[in-house]
């Protein structure tokens, strides 16, 4: 996948967030979701994301069920908690509010300043 | 936080946390078979489609730890690992584990140990209310010995003291009404326990206002100890009367438990005021000034503002009046200050407490080096290991953390065994007593302080050697050493390891050289020329002032003891001498001599001290003393008959040029009066094992009577036997007198004391420095020919002899064995110069010595390189070269 970029710091956790609030996902089907939902723009190793999972689950953000997946076999599903459907809206907020800005401001032109 | 609540989350989470471990690790799996279900329908078959889903997941150990930091892996989780991981890599290495455990215990014990003692016997001032301001004041360097009128004119004339008192000691018969038996006393002035701002524990203490005159405060006052043993604790003792040598005295308190006396290294068991000491029959009188034994040590609490300094020259101004206005009985000496405790014997102990810090530290540096050396071989034979594990993704910091650990635990684990160790020998020391039968102990200190400190000094000095391979480790490029094998390596270069072990052998020579050299100095005390044969003699100790004899009953009773003892069969020969024999309780007395031709009766005109010895005829025999000019004594040398004296060789020399000039010529005593010598005996040892030739005056026992005295019984029966049989004709002769019966040679021991305990102490730091060469040399060689072992196994298939593989293997270990040993035999001879203090007749340049210290380092090495020698011999090349 040649044109993948590299992730910004602090934007996987806001990434699997987004991910887990369409509905409870294991692991390996959070990985599936962002690359579906990022139309596969994004190079995330596989490994990497269990540090930030467990980092949510221990703010109290995500928690998480061990059940049964697709393939019939032992997984451990995450879903947002209350805590974490505030913070994922108070994060896509502050998030909307940078990309405006930082989009505006990369798009200015000589004869706007 | 509720401790119940606080300990139980902290154990559940300990528990927990194997299954947090577990848990995660399946959803890593279930994570990796996901993937894999996904490539397999991608066309791959099963086992691609695992491997491959393994590769894109990453570096599995480094995010399952990621994780589990992420999940809260709090210190006490990371620690746990930490600890689990190097219990695990330690296991595997038992060899390296036992040598750095064993040589950290041995360095941290003898630390514990020798700071035990000294806190005990330097640190710890008298356990007294501000004895930090407490000092005695010391005379000459006799021990402190003075006598009483001078002590008077000290307290009262001095201006710095808050107030002086002094104490002496009695040793006496002390009945209460039951069963008489030997006590050990101080007679102390009555203001002694108001300087010491004591209070009593049971009663009262006399005081000050209790002393009218001599004799006039029959009070004594208990010990808390004695009064536990003697008196089985009981509150109703104030009040009662016992009688001490036949005098009745009243129980009119007991002293608290933490008091032991103001010496320490002897705990009397009753006080009593001083003024009442000639009752007890203490050596000095009261009322005599030119005796020094009616005093053992002035001391009091300096003024607020006054200095040492200041008090020393203030009790030197009252001893120069004194010897002014007293010249013939006050000797002009030097006052010093010391430290309430030790009194005169201070210099020598601190140097002898000193010696054993520094001999302490010496094994402490020792093990170290031994400690750094075990850590770096440990870390090179790992050093593939942590290369693949930092190849893999772990973190620097993280195995750092890892070899920390790892030193803390060995840290622990040696500092406990040490700590063990020493507690179960200050233990044994605290409650030893060296003479049986006499007060005399060795103050240690037990405290828990100490043993934190030593395991302080444990963790501390092993983190520090600890450390020592991780620049090695950190500096390695993991590539490399993972590409050429652990051998790759070897270097030819001076490493810290070697420069480690050469220090470490070299001070451990140090130990082994000092420890030959007190040995051979004990050796050498023990066999040197007493001026008497200790050997198959009993001494009879009898102080007819226990039993209240009068003056007029002395002689005849000595002469029915004496006769009673030669009775005994087996007995060959009975002599009798007046307070203690030579070298028994260090104890001579001198006495001042003038010429016949002095007039003038000063101290200053003084021909000659010599010790003074006043025996019974016969006696010389029974020491077996050689008799080398003019006669023994008579029986008919009474104080009749004109005065008589015999001399020892040294006296006839200096004082007459010659032995044979001494016989018939006359010296005159410090009264005065003549006194012919009519003898000349050989010379001898009297106060100590390690003084020059003294000279020494004999008078006769019947010219001067004395209560106390010795019996010497020579019979070559058995000791046990004989004692009893004596013990039976002294019932005979007075059913009531207490007497001390043991052998001469046992009661050396007190003179020998000093240095036993130097030879034992020196004697056990060099074993333990035998030890750690032994184990350093044996790591060194062991892990060179572990290192070579390839090496080793190309030279013996292409035809190496024996001995080339043996030089091969261990050539260098041998190397740095010799140069570390010549360095510290060298060193050892140097501070061999220092024990000379100690120790009698410790001489280095006994070729005896260095040759004992040759082999024996010779012996330890041998020793050492014998494991790892048989080793590289049975390297079989062929299955060495297959396996690498």
């Amino acid at each position: 996948m040649p044109d993948q970029a590299q992730l910004l710091p602090g934007t996987l956790d806001l990434l699997i967030l987004k991910a887990v609030s369409l509905g409870p996902l294991h692991g390996y089907g959070v990985l599936l979701r962002i690359a579906q939902i990022t139309g596969q723009a994004l190079l995330i190793e596989q490994g990497a994301l269990y540090p930030a999972l467990f980092r949510l689950v221990r703010q109290g953000l995500l928690k998480a069920e061990w059940g049964t997946s697709e393939n019939n076999r032992r997984a451990k599903f995450y879903e947002l908690t209350a805590a974490g459907r505030k913070r994922f809206s108070e994060e896509t907020e502050s998030w909307n509010r940078l990309s405006t800005a930082m989009t505006a401001a990369l798009a200015a032109q000589v004869e706007e300043v | 936080m509720r401790m119940p609540g606080g300990l139980g989350s902290l154990f559940s989470r300990l528990f927990r946390r194997s299954a947090v471990v577990d848990d995660m690790a399946e959803e890593l799996r279930s994570h990796i078979e996901h993937r894999a279900d996904d490539l397999q329908r991608s066309g791959l078959d099963r086992p691609t489609a695992e491997r491959r889903a393994r590769l894109e997941f990453g570096a599995r150990e480094k995010y399952a730890e990621e994780s589990l930091e992420a999940l809260g892996g709090n210190f006490v989780d990371t620690l746990l690992r930490d600890v689990r991981l190097a219990v695990r890599v330690l296991k595997k290495s038992p060899g390296f584990l036992i040598a750095a455990v064993f040589t950290l215990a041995l360095g941290i014990g003898a630390n514990a140990v020798v700071f035990g003692i000294m806190d005990g016997i330097v640190l710890r001032p008298l356990n007294v209310p501000d004895a930090k301001n407490l000092w005695g004041t010391v005379y000459g360097d006799d021990a402190g010995f003075q006598s009483y009128p001078n002590y008077v004119d000290l307290r009262d004339r001095n201006h710095s003291f808050e107030d002086l008192a002094a104490f002496n000691f009695v040793f006496a018969g002390l009945d209460t009404g039951k069963d008489p038996a030997m006590a050990t006393g101080f007679a102390v002035t009555g203001n002694y326990f108001d300087v010491l701002r004591l209070q009593p524990f049971l009663g009262r203490f006399f005081h000050a206002s209790d002393e009218h005159g001599p004799n006039s405060a029959p009070f004594v006052v208990l010990t808390h100890a004695y009064w536990r043993t003697r008196f089985h604790q009981d509150p109703g003792v104030v009040g009662r009367v016992v009688a001490i040598n036949k005098h009745p005295f009243t129980i009119i308190g007991v002293a608290p438990a933490e008091f032991r006396g103001t010496l320490k290294f002897l705990s009397p068991e009753f006080f009593v005021p001083i003024v009442n000491q000639d009752q007890l029959g203490a050596w000095g009188t009261l009322t005599d000034r030119g005796t020094t034994h009616s005093i053992f040590e002035a001391f009091g609490h300096l003024k607020h503002g006054v200095t040492t300094a200041q008090a020393t020259n203030d009790v030197n101004a009252i001893g120069d009046y004194l010897a002014r206005t007293y010249p013939k009985e006050a000797t002009r000496r030097n006052y010093r200050l010391a430290r309430c405790g030790l009194s005169a014997f201070g210099t020598a102990v601190y140097a002898f407490v000193a010696a054993l810090m520094v001999l302490a530290g010496l094994i402490l540096l020792a093990a170290c080096a031994n400690l750094g050396g075990l850590f770096a071989a440990h870390a090179a034979d790992r050093s593939r290991e942590v290369a693949m594990r930092l190849a893999l993704g772990s973190s620097r910091e993280r195995i750092v953390r890892q070899l920390l650990t790892e030193a803390l635990l060995i840290s622990l684990c040696g500092g406990a065994l040490g700590v063990m160790g020493s507690m179960a020998l200050l233990r044994r020391l605290d409650t030893w007593s060296p003479f049986p039968g006499t007060p005399i102990h060795i103050p240690v200190n037990t405290d828990a302080t100490i043993y934190g400190i030593a395991l302080v000094l444990a963790i501390v000095s092993g983190l520090l050697f600890g450390i020592v391979p991780v620049r090695q480790i950190l500096r390695a490029n993991p590539y490399e050493v993972v590409k050429a094998g652990p051998g790759a390596r070897l270097g030819r270069r001076v490493t810290v390891r070697d420069v480690l072990l050469v220090v470490q052998i070299a001070l451990c020579a140090v130990l082994v050289t000092s420890s030959m050299v007190a040995l051979r100095g004990l050796e050498r005390s023990l066999h040197s020329d007493y001026g008497f044969d200790p050997r198959n003699t009993m001494l009879l100790g009898a102080d007819l002032n226990t039993a209240a004899y009068r003056s007029n009953e002395i002689l005849p009773t000595q002469k029915r003891l004496m006769e009673a003892m030669e009775s005994i069969p087996g007995v060959e020969r009975v002599g009798l001498v007046n307070n203690y024999p030579p070298l028994v309780y260090a104890s001579a007395s001198r006495e001042n001599v003038y010429k016949d031709e002095t007039r003038d009766y000063t101290q200053s005109s003084v021909a000659i001290m010599p010790f003074r010895y006043d025996v019974s005829p016969g006696y010389f025999d029974a020491a077996s003393t050689a008799l080398l000019a003019g006669r023994d004594f008579a029986w008919s040398d009474t104080g009749n008959m004109p005065p008589v004296a015999i001399v020892n060789r040294s006296f006839a020399q200096t004082i007459f040029g010659s032995v044979s000039n001494a016989i018939g010529h006359f010296v005159r005593m410090k009264d005065g009066h003549r006194v012919q010598v009519v003898g000349v005996v050989s010379d001898g040892k009297y106060l100590a094992l390690n003084e020059d030739h003294q000279p020494a005056l004999f008078l006769p026992s019947l010219q001067s009577p004395m209560a106390s005295a010795y019996v010497v019984v020579r019979s070559h029966r058995d000791p046990v036997e004989l004692a009893s049989a004596m013990r039976d004709k002294l019932r005979k002769v007075d059913p009531g007198l207490p007497g001390d019966i043991q052998s001469w040679n046992s009661l050396l021991q007190v003179a020998l004391f000093p240095s036993q305990m130097a030879t034992a102490s020196l004697g056990i730091l060099g074993i333990m420095g035998a030890i750690l060469s032994i184990t350093g040399i044996f790591g060194m060689a062991a892990y060179s020919v572990s290192k070579r072992m390839r090496e080793i196994g190309i030279r013996m298939a292409l035809g190496a002899k024996r001995t080339e593989v043996l030089k091969t293997a261990l050539g260098r270990a041998v190397r740095l064995l010799s140069l570390g040993s010549a360095a510290g035999l060298v060193l050892g001879i140097l501070a061999s110069r220092m024990l000379a203090y100690i120790v009698y007749q410790a001489s280095s340049r006994d070729p005896l010595v260095l040759g004992a210290v040759v082999l024996s380092m010779t012996l330890l090495g041998l020793l050492a390189t014998w494991i790892p020698a048989q080793r590289a011999l049975a390297i079989n090349p062929l299955i060495l070269l297959r396996e690498e």
